[in-house]
């Protein structure tokens, strides 16, 4: 167990080092998060008013697409300095591998979302830090449900042709449940009068797919990234 | 395989062929009337879309963890039969709607996950035909999470509040329409058996013809012109 986690750890940090030496995901993926934002804006905002519930949607449907954006470059950077094979060369348990780029993401996501939640709460008058508790909550379960699939197969997709098309294509079927639970969670803590037995029950289902899917991801990973 | 070719397209025709009649003759519904026949074509179809789903997903994950290839060309017969059987689900399900909720579609739980779980196996078609060498095992991983899915969508309709007709429907039908149903199901279940066997025996053979040809390549010297 202790290699496991140290192992996790190590690639976790090896992702965070490389990332840290030119800051490319990071910045491009909050950027178009911030753009796809402003997009929605665009749409959703009529007369000054935004339209309800519009800022719980806007987050996570802009932490979906950065998302798929971050899990795509992570893997292309593998791929074309052919490191990933080298990972899977490496004496260690493919699931700790598969944990440590899931952490990896993970701590970019929470970048992103860092930034995401102050300008959606400012742009669509949204009091999403009325309460922190729950909003990092819900935060916190649906990203590790959307990125531990879509860690899953944007490593498979890795070999395959046409990835970048197929990785949305996969992703999203899966995931939308978590986005469905996120969006009406986050929808009952935002509005006027917060509903907190809805967003329990939201967040309930979302730990539940956390559960489903790390599960799913830890016990294919191995023959899945077997060739 | 082939043997059970002829007497499964023959049961499957006759049973097709009294399937109208039995349906005409078994007694009205007294809310819906002629709507409710929808039924008979509905219900069997959507039992068949999660066996199929069932069938493709332990498959999928024989082949993932025993290497068996004959298990991956069941799991892709089986794949597309979900795309077939979720079609049917998909056209007959707004027929009633349309006249009993007066919508064609409404977004609840068990059409929204029924919708998802057909958007999983549609997917798992396209990463198999476009994802190129080596996307069967991305495929199976696609197809363990949408087993995952089949469950929760059994569920959904009797755990939450939704729409749709519960599953319990089934056992209470009239003493009329029970026979009729079953028979419908019979009927729909000989046509999947046929369905299933013809289309694995095609993959079976396309595996086949490639092995001979890899075979007939490794024999011919080098020098002649190939085929």
């Amino acid at each position: 167990m202790r290699q496991f986690l140290r192992v996790a750890w190590v690639v976790m940090r090896k992702d965070l080092t490389v990332e840290m030496r030119t800051r490319e995901i990071v910045y491009t993926t909050v950027f178009f998060a911030a753009s796809c934002v402003l997009v929605f804006a665009f749409a959703l905002v009529k007369e000054g008013k935004p339209m309800e519930d519009a800022a719980a949607a806007i987050l996570w449907i802009s932490i979906a697409f950065a998302g798929t954006l971050a899990l795509g470059r992570t893997f292309e950077r593998e791929r074309h300095t052919e490191t990933l094979r080298a990972l899977m060369l490496a004496p260690a348990d493919r699931p700790a591998v598969y944990v440590g780029k899931l952490l990896g993401i993970l701590a970019l996501l929470a970048i992103v979302e860092a930034v995401l939640v102050p300008m959606i709460g400012l742009l669509f008058q949204a009091p999403l830090f009325a309460r922190p508790g729950w909003l990092v909550l819900l935060l916190g379960a649906g990203t590790v449900g959307f990125a531990s699939v879509g860690t899953l197969f944007a490593a498979m997709l890795v070999r395959a042709r046409s990835r970048d098309v197929l990785l949305p294509v996969l992703l999203y079927p899966i995931t939308i449940p978590v986005i469905i639970a996120g969006v009406r969670g986050t929808a009952a803590i935002v509005q006027s009068v917060p509903d907190e037995p809805v967003a329990r029950f939201w967040a309930a289902l979302l730990v539940f797919f956390d559960v489903v899917f790390v599960t799913l991801s830890l016990w294919t990973f191995e023959p899945l990234m077997t060739e | 395989m082939s043997r059970l070719f002829l007497p499964l397209t023959l049961v499957a025709a006759v049973l097709f062929a009294a399937a109208p009649i039995v349906v005409a003759r078994a007694p009205f519904e007294e809310t819906m009337g002629l709507v409710q026949k929808v039924f008979y074509y509905h219900v069997p179809s959507a039992m068949l879309m999660f066996v199929s789903a069932l069938i493709c997903g332990i498959a999928s994950a024989t082949y993932l963890f025993r290497r068996s290839a004959a298990a991956d060309r069941l799991a892709a017969a089986a794949g597309e039969l979900v795309a077939l059987f979720g079609l049917i689900v998909m056209m007959t399900g707004p027929l009633w709607a349309r006249k009993a909720w007066g919508a064609w579609w409404v977004w609840d739980a068990r059409l929204t996950s029924s919708l998802l779980l057909w958007m999983i196996f549609l997917a798992y078609l396209l990463v198999r035909r476009y994802g190129g060498p080596g996307s069967e095992k991305l495929a199976a991983g696609m197809a363990i999470f949408g087993m995952a899915n089949v469950p929760f969508v059994y569920v959904s309709v009797n755990y939450w509040r939704t729409l749709h007709p519960k599953t319990s429907v089934v056992m209470t039908l009239g003493p009329g329409m029970r026979g009729a149903f079953w028979f419908c199901v019979a009927a729909f279940l000989t046509f999947y058996a046929l369905l299933l066997t013809v289309r694995k025996r095609l993959e079976d053979q396309r595996a086949r013809i490639e092995h001979l040809y890899l075979s007939l390549d490794e024999q011919e010297p080098a020098g002649l012109p190939r085929h």
